[in-house]
């Protein structure tokens, strides 16, 4: 039988506060252990704790960028369950009245758009972390527990199942981690875990409309994950569906160095979490003046942005997307035509050489070293044709390894292209002279062999003859 | 609704509590009577009474985002039954 995946995620993104959500102490990561801790984060009796502003300002934001409706009363609540991350039995989350909810984001999938419902955001605190001692988890006699990062805010995006596939998943979470990035309420870095998603997957055969029973799999902090998770799940439960067999409602972990998924529980035996308002925390009321000053507020968004490269720049909608999918690279590729250079070639370095010895290094675009002062400055010297694209490859990389004005470089360095037809001229002469082969080849019908002899006019001027000249002179001196 | 052993005993598991055979019974009892009671509240028409989300008449209570020194990691761990290297220790955790 043939099956339809139906997938929905839930997002978690840590805010980006300097104070946890309801006590003073700082959230910075990569702090020692249970330093970042007090009575309030640690669930001490008697403490009470207070909403920090910022959070709930950070998730109107978030909010109204995906789309939703803002609730004007918004609550508080506990969701209690026993395990020794949460050091109160409870995790002050939101259940029936969420700050945000109905919203939506429309993702490009094989240059289809696509919306995504968003069901609802809400606004809760992060859990502590478990770290294993012993070797193994199986021989250690204990489980240590760090607290700082016990209260760090969080949001969780909770969509409709309204993905089919693992590249639909893919591109809703980038889109979502991008909008966020966009409005700065996230730092998303998903190696940290300021950025991970639970995901529901089910199967049903196709034409149908009832849900199958889904698995979960609980946070997987990289978009490879979300994709080869999901991949997996959908194979195994096809195959157990194919065998006549059923799901189990069931928690999965997703085991990175298997590639596969694993139970953790049973959700069969009912998870009661018992939610009930929080009394410690008074209700948030947003008035519609609020809302509109908030919406007045927000930045450029991805889409919007991605118009404005296509209608002012004239770019192809594929790389305004991968320009814009990061505000830190669209602001960058602001900054280079801010100095009235040719936009489609800002795109094509910003996206070839840059994107790749970024990769390279594993850095970010905020931490490039060529800038995007210089990096215009040698788009305008290939414009004037000062230099040569094959020129300017090993101009961007000497700004690589010092970001040093282009100008510099060519003068410093002798890069200046040769465009003195006479000076051009005498080495085709030598090249003509020293290749009877291809040129007879050329002479006798095959067009294509001028390509080796523009090469070798390259070479021996060592790039800097003006390619352009080269093959006007060429051409002219064979078809004679 | 009654209350039976069964919801008896898994409020008791919610609760991580133990509850011996014998005082089974007696709980199924004494549930029956809260809600018993319960019952009796619900005869109140609340049809034009908007759900209480606090019992106190306040709104956004809130604080500014300012960094507050947190304890001690020593008095943070003073409590703790069990520690090491500066963290809580607890009984391993396998699900």
């Amino acid at each position: 039988m043939s099956y339809e995946a139906v997938i929905g995620l839930e997002i978690h993104s840590e805010l980006k506060t300097n104070t946890k959500i309801f006590c003073g102490c700082a959230t910075s990561f990569g702090a020692e252990q249970n330093t970042h801790v007090c009575p309030v984060c640690l669930g001490l009796p008697g403490v009470l704790p207070v909403i920090n502003k910022r959070v709930v300002e950070f998730a109107i934001k978030a909010g109204l960028a995906l789309n939703c409706t803002i609730n004007k009363f918004s609550k508080f609540d506990r969701k209690n369950y026993y395990y020794p991350d949460l050091p109160k039995n409870f995790q002050t989350s939101q259940f029936d009245l969420p700050i945000a909810e109905h919203g939506y984001v429309d993702i490009e999938v094989e240059g289809k758009t696509k919306r995504i419902r968003v069901t609802r955001i809400h606004m809760e605190e992060d859990a502590g972390k478990l770290v294993h001692s012993g070797n193994t988890i199986k021989d250690s006699n204990g489980s240590n527990v760090d607290y700082n990062r016990t209260g760090v805010p969080l949001i969780e995006i909770v969509s409709e199942p309204d993905m089919h596939t693992a590249a639909e998943a893919r591109a809703y979470m980038e889109k979502v981690k991008s909008i966020l990035e966009y409005i700065d309420v996230s730092n998303c870095k998903m190696e940290e875990g300021n950025l991970r998603a639970d995901v529901n997957v089910s199967l049903r055969p196709v034409g149908t409309e009832k849900l199958g029973t889904k698995a979960e799999m609980k946070n997987l902090n990289s978009f490879k994950m979300v994709e080869s998770a999901i991949e997996y799940e959908i194979d195994r439960q096809e195959e157990i569906l194919d065998d006549g067999g059923h799901i189990a409602q069931e928690t999965r972990t997703w085991d990175d160095g298997k590639g596969i998924t694993v139970s953790m529980r049973s959700k069969e035996q009912a998870q009661d979490y018992r939610y009930m308002p929080e009394p410690d925390l008074v209700p948030i009321i947003t008035t519609d003046e609020e809302i509109a000053e908030y919406k007045k507020n927000l930045p450029e968004l991805p889409d919007a942005r991605r118009a404005r490269l296509v209608d002012e720049y004239g770019l192809s909608e594929y790389d305004a997307g991968i320009i814009t999918n990061s505000r830190a690279m669209a602001e960058y590729f602001d900054d280079v035509v801010a100095a009235k250079v040719d936009a489609k070639l800002a795109a094509n370095w910003i996206m070839g050489d840059l994107a790749k010895n970024l990769n390279a290094e594993s850095k970010t675009i905020e931490s490039s070293p060529v800038s995007a002062d210089n990096l215009a400055k040698m788009i305008a010297l290939i414009e004037k044709g000062t230099i040569s694209s094959k020129i300017a490859k090993k101009v961007f990389d000497e700004m690589w390894q010092s970001d040093t004005d282009p100008e510099k470089i060519v003068e410093e360095k002798g890069l200046v292209q040769i465009t003195d037809s006479n000076a051009i001229e005498k080495i085709v002469d030598t090249v003509l002279a020293e290749n009877p082969k291809p040129v007879e080849d050329y002479k006798g019908g095959n067009a294509k062999s001028i390509g080796f002899l523009v090469g070798q006019v390259m070479k021996l001027s060592k790039g800097k003859a003006n390619p352009g000249v080269v093959n006007k002179l060429l051409k002219e001196k064979l078809d004679k | 609704m009654k209350v039976t052993k069964k919801d008896v005993e898994n409020v008791a598991v919610l609760s991580r509590l133990t509850v011996t055979e014998d005082k089974i019974n007696k709980y199924v009892d004494e549930f029956n009577n809260f809600l018993e009671y319960a019952d009796v509240l619900q005869q109140v028409d609340t049809a034009s009474v908007k759900p209480t989300a606090h019992v106190l008449p306040l709104k956004n209570v809130l604080r500014e985002d300012v960094i507050k020194p947190s304890l001690a990691r020593e008095l943070a761990l003073s409590n703790a039954p069990e520690k090491e290297d500066g963290y809580f220790k607890v009984p391993r955790i396998i699900e």
